[in-house]
């Protein structure tokens, strides 16, 4: 036996992560309620510092470590570096609610950033071991995170439930990675990928490969694995809806290209027709059903929903392009969603959570700028021209019709225009209604400032979208 | 000499059973509980006779990860259902219907 040292280098922002989580775990303790801002500021650090430690590091090849479970490649580190974005963001709209609502506690940041590292082990996955254990820790942060709000009733039946599903659909991918172990005798995926290739595939790898995509579409939120989804985001307190909205999807799409495209690149079209269906089903039920919604936390979730569906006609078309007007999709998804969630936050006060679509009404009288950045917000997400999600929208249609699949790409089209209406309406309570309730929005400088920025910013990076979509092709091809 | 055909029969059936008592079961909570910790022992007999046929321990490894998270998911499992009992005084499946739309 020889017991080679591994390549800790390889690791190095998982580990600070670990380290930071488990000092703020400790520090935490000797805190008082006064002084619990360190906490927070520490939080925020401990992400700046594995951006700094990703980004210097960054390298274009692709490094494994700890016999071979763990890789490190350049689309792992653009994903993780839009984690640590998205979650600092989240830390920095979430504070004041979690002041207001006495759950200003050190557990919802180690919490945050234990998910964190589950869904950066995630992202870096080479072996069904890492992708699991990676799953696991995000998801076992998140129902936690959810149950947060011990006193409230909403929050923890949507814990519940969130519970006893996501557990469910860990239990449907883990049944699927025992076959598939049967199947090709190796755990990891690129042994796993070259088994498939050689060999003649067999009728279990392809039963393996139903169970895997039943797990990714639950924890993706694809119709017909949904129903968590609109519980979990309206009965969730919004701090913690705004965090599962964001950086989870991201390491959701990460899990489904190391799992079908590195692990079962063999099976593509056995997978391209389940996603088919499932996308499909989550273009429909996601936008016809956000319409008859009149809770705007559901409603997101609705549009959640479709949007997952967009993201894998994507990943569908099984193409290196198509891959990554996927990836393009979700880390705008992602931005469009934490805005969206974070206008929610920015209305809610104290004893009121602004959570009625009505609670939008007249926006306009009471803050233009922001009454303009949630149109900002709005229209992108319904794939207006020169917002992001406009460009989104239109390289997942481009790769699909290269892919010769345009019936998908009409239908696609027909679902998303009928999603506009829901996204309109938003706009025309904010700009033509009377506001029911007239007071001021509270003043709160960052969360003021980052809200502008992240606004503004879908708009930037819908003129100029260039930047972003090259480094997406440059990490798949 | 047991054929690894029958482990994977037992394991397919509990997994069967277990799907069966999440989405029949409509009264207790904690059934839903017993049904999850049965899917991932399905899960196991399932890695234990592939490891065992197939001569590779990884599998085995596998199950003690399983195992180890197994623990830490009933925990907050049973948990969140303490603060579920806590502020509805019950914990019947049916009565988990304050959030819908």
């Amino acid at each position: 036996m020889d017991f080679a040292i591994p390549n800790y280098q390889v690791a190095i922002p998982e580990m600070f992560i670990l380290a930071m989580a488990c000092i703020i775990l400790l520090v935490d303790l000797f805190l008082t309620e006064r002084t619990r801002s360190v906490t927070y500021l520490l939080s925020q650090s401990a992400l700046l510092g594995a951006a700094v430690l990703t980004l210097t590091t960054f390298s274009e090849g692709s490094q494994l470590a700890f016999s071979d479970t763990f890789v490190r490649d350049a689309k792992g580190d653009v994903l993780k570096a839009f984690i640590y974005l998205s979650t600092f963001m989240v830390f920095l709209y979430a504070r004041s609610y979690l002041q207001v609502r006495n759950l200003f506690k050190g557990e919802f940041y180690v919490l945050g950033l234990f998910a964190v590292l589950g869904m950066m082990v995630m992202v870096s996955a080479h072996n069904l071991l890492t992708v699991y254990l990676g799953l696991e820790l995000l998801s076992l942060a998140l129902y936690a995170m959810v149950a947060l709000q011990r006193d409230s009733i909403f929050a923890s039946e949507a814990a519940m439930k969130y519970f006893i599903l996501g557990a469910l659909a860990s239990g449907m991918l883990l049944y699927g990675m025992s076959m598939l172990y049967g199947a090709s005798g190796s755990l990891d995926l690129s042994e796993i990928s070259r088994q498939i290739t050689t060999n003649q595939m067999s009728l279990v790898t392809v039963f393996a490969l139903v169970f895997i995509v039943v797990g990714v579409a639950f924890k993706l939120g694809a119709v017909p694995f949904h129903m968590w989804v609109p519980d979990v985001y309206q009965g969730a307190p919004t701090a913690v809806t705004l965090f599962i909205a964001s950086a989870p999807k991201i390491a959701a799409f990460a899990m489904m290209i190391r799992l079908l495209v590195d692990g079962l690149s063999g099976l593509q079209s056995h997978w391209q027709d389940m996603l088919i269906i499932l996308s499909v089903l989550s273009l429909a039920v996601g936008n016809l059903f956000a319409i008859a919604q009149t809770n705007i936390k559901r409603m997101l979730a609705y549009s959640t929903i479709s949007h997952m569906g967009f993201l894998m006609l994507g990943v569908l078309t099984g193409s290196s392009e198509g891959y990554a007007a996927a990836m393009f999709y979700t880390i705008s998804y992602t931005l469009m969603s934490l805005a969206a969630f974070g206008m929610v936050v920015l209305l809610s006060r104290t004893g009121f959570e602004a959570e009625r679509i009505d609670d939008f009404k007249g926006l306009n009288e009471r803050s233009p700028w922001f009454a303009l950045v949630m149109m900002f917000v709005m229209f992108s997400m319904a794939g207006v021209p020169v917002f992001l999600g406009f460009w989104a929208k239109l390289f997942v249609l481009k790769e699909l019709v290269h892919a010769g699949m345009t019936w998908l790409a009409i239908v696609a089209v027909i679902f998303s225009v009928i999603g506009v209406f829901y996204y309109l309406r938003i706009i025309k309570l904010m700009y033509f209604d009377k506001a029911e309730d007239k007071s001021p929005i509270e003043k709160n400088l960052d969360l003021h400032f980052a809200l502008s920025l992240n606004g503004v910013g879908i708009l930037a990076m819908g003129i100029l979208p260039g930047s972003l979509m090259a480094l997406c092709i440059s990490v798949f091809v | 000499m047991i054929e690894l055909s029958s482990y994977l029969i037992v394991s397919a059936i509990l997994f069967a059973l277990s799907m069966a008592g999440i989405f029949i079961n409509r009264k207790n909570m904690i059934i839903l509980l017993m049904s999850i910790e049965l899917m991932l022992l399905a899960v196991n007999i399932n890695f234990v006779a592939f490891s065992y046929y197939l001569g590779d321990t990884a599998g085995q490894v596998f199950v003690f990860f399983i195992l180890t998270v197994a623990a830490a998911e009933a925990a907050i499992g049973l948990a969140i259902l303490v603060v579920l009992f806590r502020n509805r005084r019950t914990i019947n499946v049916q009565d988990m219907d304050s959030l819908k739309g």
